[in-house]
């Protein structure tokens, strides 16, 4: 009795404990992919002036509202008159805070800037005409001048923007346009590269190799998907990058196309092993329908075995590359890591995962980079769950006899 | 004299070291129906697939012997195995068809033989699913997909896709096993047709069946052929013990 008791007691335990990992394994999944929406979409609730700085006008000037847009203008000497931003017709002044020592001597600021704020807001009183970028520490409480109203960053200018500078001033820039269209070429690069070899191999293995090839080339295979991926990138670096300059030419060889190939590479052993394996489950059955209808080795590949196996040799293709487009090291030292819309294979691009992993050690905790930088980690995962999707949705489909 | 149509001389085959077939002396004629029957595991099938040759796919498959059609040696060196394959059709024990459209299941023999004149394609497709009787059923959705079809049906698309290239030759395993009654008196029905035209080789389980579709029947027991004779012959007075015991169902 007590021996049975005992029994089902373990028994129970077990099944306790298992739950209890899958939960926890579960919960912490949820948290992990929460915490990470709640930072990157707390983007969209904040102004994109430059962390901890505010824009001050005189209270005189009856503009108090600016875009981002026209921010950058003003101070970017674009703008240079207060009717550009449909204000008066005066020219707009700049003021910076090293401008402070053009019109207050070190010891009127104090010895610790204490006087700082008001001889802030007095130069703002007396110039009516001016725009100030300030400390949000050197704003006097309760002072004269007038605090410039700036929209919250939109969807849109993130989204579609195509100029990425999270720590420009006065006015951050966030597009991550030229990013999602870098981490896109390359990726695609890397399918148009990688699948025509990885099907020829997967078509080579399963069909064609007898079966001491293959006992030497499956492992050579897996060792390639075992090579870490710095190692790929120096590769790259070192030996394709200066191919690629000279070929074509180029001040610099680091470009969309050595990530892609970098990339297609890398994507080979999954491309290869999961397409073999989809080609060889191809049923007996229907190899030797064709076979005894008269076709040939290769009409039966072409005609029955890959038609058979296409959906796994998509999922293999969609699988390899979804690999690829999260990949960071290797791409970051290879694709140059320009920020801008990619127009040519042979032009530096800058991928989602390079630019959070070159980005995130300068970006400060909790500021308007570190979160633009968490957004791109969302779109990141985005991005590779829609693809998990599509192979779930292809994949496991057995066609149904 | 006639010519034998299918032939075997001294046939034997291993698989590795397995004896499968021990020395078979086996002829038909044209357009004749030959039942093979015996136990499970005794070589039926793989005598069956000795004359298209599909043993070949299997490694370490040795053969002995001469098997013969048209009194020409089917192993002989100048022989084109996709050629022979397109003079000997063949039906499975499970209905195999591709994953294509009806249409593209019948299509599929010609068009890996290099025909490419629509019109013959269609025609062909036409009078092949028309012998095997499933016309009727599919004219209107040939190009559906061929799992579509009931299992029956499959069958019937696997014999009209084996036909659309006019072997001379028909192999059938165990074509109505997988089947229910109806279906599989459709096909007997079908054979006892295609008789007219094609020299067939079946394998069944199935006495009642042997006995109605086939002019001979060969008994196989443990990769021999015990003894092969007119069907009548086989089931009513057989010169041998075993056959008798086994038409009986005294064993098997
Ligand atoms: N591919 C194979 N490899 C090894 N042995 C086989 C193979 N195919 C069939 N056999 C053996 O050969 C014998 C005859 O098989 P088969 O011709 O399929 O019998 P039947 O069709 O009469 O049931 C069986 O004992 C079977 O186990
Ligand atoms: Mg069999």
């Amino acid at each position: 009795m007590i021996k049975h008791f005992l029994k089902d007691f373990k028994e129970r335990f077990i099944e306790g404990v298992l739950f209890l990992s899958s939960t926890t394994t579960s919960i912490l999944v949820v948290l992990i992919v929460v915490y990470l929406f709640k930072e990157g979409v707390g983007i969209f609730n904040r102004t994109p002036v430059a962390e901890g700085s505010e824009l001050l006008v005189s209270a005189a000037n009856k503009v108090n509202k600016l875009t981002a847009d026209e921010v950058r203008k003003i101070f970017e000497q674009e703008f240079t008159k207060w009717n550009q931003v449909g204000g008066s017709d005066a020219e707009i002044e700049l003021f910076r805070l090293d401008d402070i020592t053009n019109y207050y001597t070190d010891e009127q600021l104090g010895e610790n800037f204490e006087n700082m704020p008001h001889c802030i807001d007095t130069i703002l009183m007396q110039h009516p005409n001016m725009i100030a970028f300030v400390s949000k520490q050197y704003v006097l409480p309760n002072g004269r001048a007038c605090k410039v109203s700036i929209d919250k960053i939109a969807v849109k200018q993130v989204m579609l923007g195509n100029r990425w500078y999270p720590t420009a001033s006065p006015v951050v820039e966030l597009g991550i346009w030229p990013l999602l269209l870098g981490t896109i070429w390359v990726s695609i690069g890397a399918i148009l590269l990688a699948l025509p070899f990885g099907l020829a191999a997967a078509i080579y293995m399963a069909e064609i190799a007898d079966s001491r090839i293959r006992k030497i080339l499956k492992p050579l295979i897996e060792l390639l998907a075992g090579i870490p991926s710095v190692v790929y990138g120096f590769f790259g670096l070192v030996v394709m990058v200066p191919i690629i300059q000279q070929t074509f030419n180029l001040d610099v060889g680091q470009s969309a196309l050595a990530g892609s190939i970098i990339l297609g590479i890398m994507a080979l052993p999954t491309i290869i092993t999961i397409s073999e394996d989809a080609i060889r489950n191809t049923p007996r059955a229907m190899r030797e329908a064709s076979l005894a209808l008269g076709a040939n080795h290769w009409q039966t590949i072409v005609r029955v075995v890959l038609p058979y196996s296409v959906s796994g040799i998509t999922a293999a293709v969609i699988l390899g590359i979804g690999r690829a487009i999260g990949e960071t090291m290797a791409v970051l030292m290879v694709t140059g890591n320009a920020a801008v819309v990619p127009t040519s294979f042979l032009q530096p691009v800058r991928t989602i995962p390079a630019t959070i992993a070159a980005e995130l050690g300068e970006a400060p905790f909790g500021g308007i980079h570190f979160q633009a930088l968490f957004f791109l980690g969302c779109m990141l995962f985005l991005l590779t769950f829609i693809i998990n999707v599509i192979v779930e949705m292809l994949a496991p489909k057995k066609l149904k006899r | 004299m006639i010519l034998n149509k299918v032939e075997a001389q001294d046939l034997h085959l291993w698989y590795g070291d397995f004896y499968a077939l021990k020395g078979i002396n086996f002829s038909i004629k044209k357009n004749t129906v030959a039942a093979l029957i015996g136990p499970s595991g005794c070589g039926k099938s793989t005598f069956l697939r000795v004359f298209n040759r599909m043993n070949d796919l299997i490694d370490n498959v040795s053969i002995k012997g001469q098997a013969l059609i048209d009194g020409k040696n089917i192993y002989g060196k100048e022989l084109r195995v996709d050629e022979l394959r397109k003079r000997v059709g063949m039906v499975f024990q499970k209905p195999n068809p591709f994953p294509k459209s009806i249409f593209e299941n019948v299509a599929f023999g010609l068009r890996v033989n290099g025909i490419k004149h629509k019109t013959y394609i269609e025609e062909r497709v036409e009078k092949s699913l028309q012998q095997a009787a499933l016309w009727n059923e599919v004219k209107d959705k040939l190009n559906k997909s061929a799992f579509e079809l009931s299992g029956g049906q499959q069958q019937r698309l696997c014999i009209a896709r084996a036909l659309a290239i006019e072997p001379q030759i028909l192999l059938m395993d165990e074509p109505a096993s997988a089947l229910d009654p109806i279906s599989t008196a459709k096909i007997e029905d079908l054979i006892y047709e295609l008789k007219q035209e094609y020299t067939i080789l079946i394998v069944t389980h199935n006495m009642q069946q042997a006995s109605r579709v086939s002019d001979t029947t060969a008994f196989f027991y443990l990769g021999e052929l015990i003894e092969h004779d007119n069907t009548k012959k086989i089931f009513t007075a057989p010169d041998k013990m075993q056959t008798q015991n086994y038409v009986t169902g005294r064993f098997g």
